[in-house]
């Protein structure tokens, strides 16, 4: 296991870059998510105030 | 022509002409897109003199000599064509060795390269140990040793 | 259906809205699977490299961060072009949703890359014609995203951007050929090259894989990403009713 984890004495090397590419998987994943989730929010949001807008103007 | 093959147009005219001069500056600009000169270029006078220039070839067989107690070392490399003899003092990367690609950064002072970096370039080959231990012997076999998976250390991707 | 109606009907905001979202998990579940088995492969069943040994196991990210990098940029270009030439918001929007997928990517790129040159060249950085080039990629992605965020108008930030994302398509074809033009630090490519792969099976496949899995991921991602745009272009459509109704109904 030991020898595993040290890679031939690159260790630091390759787990740097394994980290790396985790840490930008992770971000992609998530950033696309809320993107998605924030352009939905306001899209209701945009929705809900039309609506209202038209309900006052129609009193 | 509708506007919609106006713009096509456009664009295919904007996108030959953008080729057109970046394959020409590219070209006008080749000797400062070289990273490297090989030994033939240092010794057929194309490499600059007096300034710091990066010179490239493969570490001749027999030819690294060290200074004990110190990190001064003294080889060959060569493109089989040419040979530059290096000087330098310093840690050299894991993969220096004996057949191996490097590429030298310094300056030429009477005939000898005075390296102040010397960075080691791999091929795009890889092999798992034992394979290549086994091709070296197969090979060394046969008689023909060079061409061996110590061949994988040419310069490659250096076309001339 | 015949081929045509079938684009036309993919191209009205609300189908695309929808096909994207089912499409998700057909491109996630394989990305998922590839990778998990290609950076497992490649860190355990692979064999070491005769020369570099373990640290030749950088290639399982740099590689394919690396081939990421370029295909984003492709899609993005074509995409804008259509875009500009059709007027097609969905292929703005198609570019705008790749730029920071792929602009990660060349991040991933670079600086693995910099962590493998370290101790194989002896240096963390040097200016030879494929990282400098690789670096420019990376400044392109960038400058696309600023030049985006300067607008407030969607279409004035979509044209203005589409033409930065198709001039930049000329450095795509200077990074892959930087090796071969120029005499570079860095080596060729080691799957795509004359005489075929430049690795045995136990190596290759897992290289593979990755190559795959990081294609499928790019995809789920865009998917996801291509969604948010179209919602920020319709922002007042009617069919958005019916996509938020229940949600609305909820509050």
């Amino acid at each position: 296991m030991n020898d595993f984890l040290a890679m031939g004495g690159y260790g630091a090397y390759v787990w740097t870059s394994y980290g790396l590419a985790a840490i930008v998987l992770v971000w992609n994943i998530r950033s696309a998510l809320e993107a998605h989730r924030d352009a939905r929010h306001r899209a209701e949001r945009a929705l809900s105030m039309a609506a209202t807008d038209a309900a006052t103007r129609s009193m | 022509m509708t506007p919609r093959q106006k713009r096509l147009w456009t664009l295919v005219a904007v996108l030959v002409g953008l080729g057109l001069t970046t394959a020409v500056a590219l070209k006008g600009f080749e000797s400062n897109l070289q990273y490297f000169y090989d030994p033939s270029e240092v010794h057929g006078g194309k490499a600059p003199t007096g300034k710091s220039i990066r010179v490239g070839g493969m570490v001749a067989k027999g030819s690294v000599v060290r200074e004990p107690g110190n990190l001064q070392v003294q080889f060959v490399i060569t493109d089989f064509a040419e040979s530059v003899t290096v000087k330098y003092t310093g840690l050299l990367p894991d993969l220096f060795r004996e057949g191996q690609g490097i590429i030298a950064h310094g300056q030429l002072q009477d005939g000898v390269f005075m390296a102040d970096e010397v960075l080691a370039k791999h091929d795009e080959k890889y092999t798992p140990p034992e394979v290549a231990k086994s091709l070296k012997k197969r090979h060394e076999g046969m008689g023909g040793s060079a061409n061996a998976p110590a061949s994988a250390t040419t310069m490659e991707g250096t076309p001339r | 259906m015949g081929t045509w109606t079938w684009f036309h009907k993919l191209s009205s905001p609300p189908h695309f809205y929808r096909i994207a979202g089912k499409m998700i998990p057909w491109f996630a579940i394989p990305a998922a699977l590839l990778m998990a088995y290609g950076l497992y492969a490649g860190l355990v069943l692979a064999p070491a490299d005769y020369q570099q040994g373990d640290a030749f196991r950088i290639i399982y990210v740099h590689a394919p961060a690396a081939w990421l990098s370029l295909m984003c940029y492709s899609v993005m270009a074509v995409a804008a072009a259509v875009g500009l030439v059709w007027r097609i918001k969905l292929a703005h929007a198609l570019a705008a949703a790749t730029a920071p997928i792929g602009a990660s990517f060349a991040f991933l790129c670079l600086a693995t890359g910099s962590i493998w040159g370290r101790p194989m060249w002896g240096t963390w950085w040097t200016w030879d014609a494929r990282l400098t080039s690789q670096l420019i990629l990376l400044f392109l992605y960038l400058g696309y995203m600023a030049l985006r965020s300067a607008y407030d108008d969607l279409g004035k930030a979509d044209r203005a951007s589409a033409v930065l994302a198709v001039v930049g398509i000329v450095n795509v074809p200077i990074i892959h050929f930087s090796v071969t033009w120029w005499n570079s630090l860095h080596q060729g490519s080691t799957v795509l090259r004359k005489g075929g792969p430049a690795m045995p099976p136990s190596m290759l496949i897992p290289l593979i894989a990755c190559f795959f899995g990081f294609t499928f991921l790019y995809a789920a991602l865009a998917c996801v990403r291509v969604r948010a745009e179209v919602l920020r272009r319709e922002r007042n459509a009617h069919w958005l009713k019916d996509l938020t109704a229940p949600r609305l109904g909820a509050q």
